[in-house]
């Protein structure tokens, strides 16, 4: 059933060359309390075809992220500074008019809750072929369009004939493949998945990661995986951010991020994870309570629930430093946290 | 007809079900009577010891859920049985009685999923935590307070007594789940449903409220039904799991005989789509058929059979396979696997 | 447990946080009585949902109108027990007019003197003559201050003081008001959380029945009623609560119920061993409470609009209301003639319509604060 997506655009890809840089961005939502730091100085780079991940608990700031780069955010929203490079030009310095080109053609986004992605009064098809038709106006036939769907309803295992079907007949794990067909009907060099598969059941997410995993491959796209799931993050991505209280406190490739992790957070996040895999090792719980962002904690964000924390690291902010191979960690104690960890086993 | 049941090695069950069946009529019209049903729980059968956590594991829309609420009494079961019996009372749960009932809430507990919604808004965790003894109207105020605040102590919220009169909405979701540990606990019952009582919270504070149920199971002796999606959180919270599948158990065993050995093809499909938090393992796939299907008027045949790859004539001909002991306490209902 | 142990470091400090749960924290239930507690609690909440009200100014203008009726009534009894001589300013049996002198016709020159003449020496006696001056006791009679007994709105046709009328009237507005308010309230919670929770027959049953009574004309049902019954404030005020108790506010209530209703802490409270009744009055009432509430603000200004049509048409045995204010003067045609009596038609017209209004302000704000999605953030 699945059709290949050669015949869709196929890029040519470096990996050593990036294709989205997010540099030093500062977001704060204003609300009556006060201003929230949602997004602190966060930066990382997507390579062209790599997939990367951003892990943190709910209020992390993960989602935050994900809007920052597409623009999407909510009105109470401010960028304070940095800038979103997608292929060297500034994404934050574009009109809306020019932004709202560049989304689903240039970053497409797959969302949390298929539900309400879709509405629910029209057809699946003519809800793709709205996008077609806003960003090829003029440049494809209806039955092209037809053509392309078909095409994209195949890449993603689905029939051709349930693009005349509604968003109730389908079924949760259809939705979110019909969800993926329209991210990918403009053919975009970026994917945002935000939780994609977090309401579907064990089974099928594990067929919609491994879609998307082939789709990124052969088309040569980026995806950007955000979920709280660390097992599924752990499958699918190259590299790894994870997130606390509006900070990206660790950064690098998966495996070396899940081998060692450096900054405590990560390493008690990383540990606290069940796995019916590999011997039945006592998980690490995380103690107290998250990050009140509207009034954070002077020095490292995470100082008040880190059982390494020592004086400095509730006077100054540690900031994002390379360890090696592409390896950063904001944390003072970085090097201390493995001789701690065996510590804090006994 | 009785099937077989896992038999912990212990002597008397705590809890023993039998051809558990809920069946939900499909409505068609006022004055039509349903011909459809809906077979959620689909006539199983399992024992639980005292002490014993038995994990229910499933996807959404198996009946683990609709089991979980018949065992404690919130919706009566269509057919079967279900025994429980500790020290002096003995009692099958269908026939209790309207007067009987809350002698029997004394001893069976539930903990729900969303701790934003287990709670009533309007109530302080004082209200919410001695509710069970207020309407079963045990104790004094005083008597209420004390045994609060212990629980309170005894589920790490500390010092108990800034905690008694605030609103749920006060407190975190972890602090919530603590709070719903403790109002199961009140009565010191043995046996307490625990309904996805982790997957909503955070990853940290999920394992934290993990090691506060098996640490307080192991000190109270009390017995879980632990129902969950997620096979990794069932295999730290579980000394058995059962998987069901469209209304039946399809395979029970101990929890580390079932990970290492799955029997049931449904079961092994399930448990290679577990993502594995370690990007170094590779896992090898399963591949079942099509997506789940639905459980409104089945066919005779074994539930599985439209997505099992290893399918055969005996699958076809025969009625849905018995779940039989296949070696050590690990019982499968399947046609295909050998003892 | 040490996991336990350090996990309190941290909650201490947010749970500390509150002065009120702090303090309460020192107390033991031996030696404070938990009805002293929930008083300190409704208190603090009630604290807190007035901050939410007052960022409402239209909620406050609607309370502060809602004080100065409230006030008005108040002050009608005092006023008749001191300065005011019942005689005069008994809003049902006291009587005034004032003595305006007026010349008769000076001079008959044509058809309408000659009636203004005759009319005269009809009512003044045959001694009449042209150009005298003759006394007029004047009713209804424009606001005066002067003389003994001043009107500061006026007299009606029958010489009662319009003033007093208009705050003895205030009163009985507000207990229609609260009569028929807190009918609707208790029978359409009643009728919503238990249609709510036992669902099947019952349900069907009762919210045939709210349709049925949503369906039936209100207004024209009451006068039907009224003109079969001798009905007094406290009947129109309980008939109104419980035709809207058991149609439109009880199928409203009972869809916020049955959201409730589903809500994992009813299971809950059965697992605890609680019967319907239990559940039904501790955990769905109370949830739906401030909806009724706001229903309830609502209800009042309804009740007061229905009070003044009933009365318009003189169907209600009550001797004074705005409504038989505005009713005595259209009976005896002052409406006709426009403008010219005002003071008949506008303080009673008037304060219907405030009353009403400020009633329901009050509903939106309090709506505000229940509905936390129309909140500004």
């Amino acid at each position: 059933m699945t059709v290949s997506l050669e015949s869709l655009r196929t890029r040519q890809i470096d990996p050593t060359k990036p294709l989205l840089e997010v540099d030093d961005v500062v977001m704060h939502y204003k609300i009556k309390a006060g201003e929230v730091s949602a997004v602190d100085d966060v930066s990382f780079t997507v390579h062209q075809g790599e997939a990367v991940g951003l892990v943190g608990e709910s209020g992390c700031g993960k989602t935050s992220v994900a809007l920052s780069l597409l623009r999407l955010l909510p009105s109470n929203a401010e960028y304070i500074s940095g800038e979103i490079r997608l292929d060297g030009e500034n994404l934050l310095a574009l009109s809306d008019e020019e932004m709202r080109a560049r989304r689903w053609k240039d970053i497409a986004m797959v969302f949390q809750g298929a539900m309400n992605s879709w509405n629910p009064v029209y057809k699946v098809g003519d809800q793709i072929r709205e996008v077609l038709d806003t960003h090829f106006r003029g440049m494809m036939s209806y039955d092209e369009q037809r053509h392309h769907m078909e095409r994209l309803f195949g890449s993603v295992g689905l029939p051709g004939e349930m693009l005349d079907r509604y968003p109730h007949e389908f079924s949760g794990g259809m939705r979110q493949r019909a969800v993926i067909a329209m991210a990918l009907a403009c053919s975009p060099s970026l994917i945002i998945a935000d939780e994609p598969t977090t309401a579907l059941d064990v089974i099928v997410q594990d067929q919609i990661l491994k879609e998307l995993k082939r789709i990124q491959a052969e088309m040569g796209m980026s995806i950007i995986y955000i979920s709280h799931d660390i097992a599924v993050i752990a499958e699918v991505t190259d590299s790894l951010g994870v997130m606390y209280a509006g900070k990206l406190v660790e950064y690098g490739p998966t495996s070396e991020v899940f081998a060692r992790p450096r900054h405590p957070y990560a390493y008690l996040l990383l540990r606290s994870t069940p796995s019916i895999t590999g011997p039945r090792r006592v998980l690490a719980p995380l103690e107290g309570e998250p990050c009140d962002l509207l009034r954070p904690p002077a020095g490292c964000r995470f100082n008040p629930r880190c059982p390494f924390a020592t004086r400095r690291c509730t006077e100054e902010e540690p900031p994002l430093l390379d360890i090696g191979g592409g390896h950063k960690v904001a944390c003072w104690n970085h090097e201390d946290v493995p001789a701690l960890e065996e510590a804090l086993q006994r | 007809m009785t099937a077989p049941a896992a038999t912990p090695p212990q002597t008397k069950p705590l809890l023993s079900v039998r051809d558990l069946e809920q069946r939900f009529p499909i409505s068609r019209g006022m004055f039509r009577s349903p011909n459809q049903f809906i077979h959620a729980v689909d006539g199983i059968s399992f024992d639980i010891a005292p002490g014993e956590s038995l994990g229910l594991v499933g996807e959404s829309g198996c009946g683990k859920s609709t089991t979980g609420r018949m065992l404690v009494k919130l919706m009566e079961p269509t057919a079967g049985k279900i025994v429980f019996s500790d020290a002096e009372y003995e009692k099958d749960v269908a026939k209790i009685s309207r007067s009987g009932v809350k002698e029997f809430r004394r001893r069976v507990q539930m903990i729900f999923q969303d701790p934003y919604e287990s709670m009533n808004p309007r109530r302080t965790i004082f209200d919410t935590v001695s509710e069970p003894m207020a309407v079963q109207k045990v104790g004094t105020i005083t008597d209420r307070e004390q045994r609060v605040l212990e629980l309170l102590r005894l589920v790490g919220l500390t010092p108990p007594e800034s905690f008694l009169f605030r609103y749920p909405h006060e407190l975190s979701g972890g602090q919530r789940q603590r709070v719903a540990v403790a109002r199961a606990l009140v009565m010191n019952p043995s046996f307490v449903v625990a309904d996805e009582p982790t997957s909503m919270l955070d990853v940290s504070i999920r394992i934290s409220i993990m090691e506060l149920m098996t640490n307080l199971a192991k000190d109270l002796g009390v017995s879980y039904l632990y129902i969950t999606h997620d096979l990794a959180v069932a295999r730290y919270m579980c000394d058995r799991i059962a998987v069901m599948y469209l209304g039946k158990i399809v395979e029970i065993g101990p929890t580390e005989e079932i990970l290492a050995n799955p029997k049931h093809p449904y079961t092994k499909a399930l448990l290679s789509a577990v993502p594995v938090p370690d990007p170094s393992y590779v896992r090898t796939p399963v591949e079942i058929k099509g997506g789940i299907s639905k459980a409104i008027n089945p066919e005779p045949e074994c539930r599985f059979i439209q997505r099992c790859p290893w399918a055969t004539d005996v699958c076809f001909e025969n009625v849905h396979p018995p779940l039989e002991d296949k070696g050590g306490g690990h019982m499968a209902a399947c046609y295909l696997v050998d003892a | 447990m040490s996991i336990n142990e350090r996990t309190t470091k941290h909650e201490v400090s947010r749970a500390t946080g509150d002065d009120l749960a702090r303090e309460l924290a020192t107390r033991a239930l031996a030696d404070t009585p938990i009805w002293r507690i929930r008083l300190r609690l409704f208190r603090r909440s009630f604290a807190r949902n007035w901050a939410l009200f007052r960022d409402n100014k239209l909620g406050l203008v609607g309370l502060a109108m809602i004080a100065i009726f409230a006030v008005m009534a108040i002050i009608h009894p005092i006023l008749m027990a001191t300065v005011w001589d019942p005689a005069i300013y008994d809003p049902v049996v006291g009587y005034d007019s004032v003595a305006v002198e007026v010349t008769v016709v000076e001079e008959v020159t044509d058809p309408i003197s000659e009636m203004e003449y005759q009319e005269a020496r009809l009512r003044f006696g045959p001694l009449t003559s042209l150009g005298d001056t003759v006394t007029v006791r004047l009713q209804p009679a424009p606001p005066t201050l002067a003389g003994d007994y001043p009107h500061f709105l006026g007299t009606d046709p029958q010489g009662r003081d319009i003033f007093s009328q208009l705050l003895y009237s205030t009163r009985a507005a507000f207990l229609l008001g609260a009569v028929a308010a807190l009918t609707t309230v208790l029978f359409a919670t009643t009728v919503g959380a238990i249609a709510a929770y036992y669902g099947g027959w019952i349900d069907g049953g009762l919210m045939r029945f709210a349709d049925l009574i949503l369906l039936m004309p209100l207004l024209p049902l009451l006068i039907v009623l009224s003109a079969a019954f001798s009905i007094n404030m406290v009947m129109l005020g309980l008939l109104i609560g419980v035709l809207n108790g058991f149609g439109g506010t009880a199928i409203v209530l009972k869809s916020q119920a049955l959201a409730i209703k589903v809500k994992a802490y009813i299971d809950a409270a059965r697992v605890a061993g609680g019967g319907d009744w239990h559940v039904i009055f501790r955990h769905i009432v109370p949830n739906v409470l401030p909806l009724t509430f706001l229903f309830m603000m609502f209800g009042v200004t309804e009740a007061i609009a229905i009070e003044a049509t009933l009365s318009f048409f003189g169907l209600l045995n009550v001797p004074m209301t705005w409504g038989v204010m505005i009713n005595t003067a259209q009976t005896q045609g002052y409406l006709l003639s426009g403008t010219d009596f005002w003071w008949l038609l506008f303080p009673a017209g008037l304060a219907v319509s405030f009353l009403a209004f400020a009633f329901f302000i009050v509903g939106r704000g309090m709506d505000e604060v229940i509905n936390p999605r129309l909140r500004a953030r």
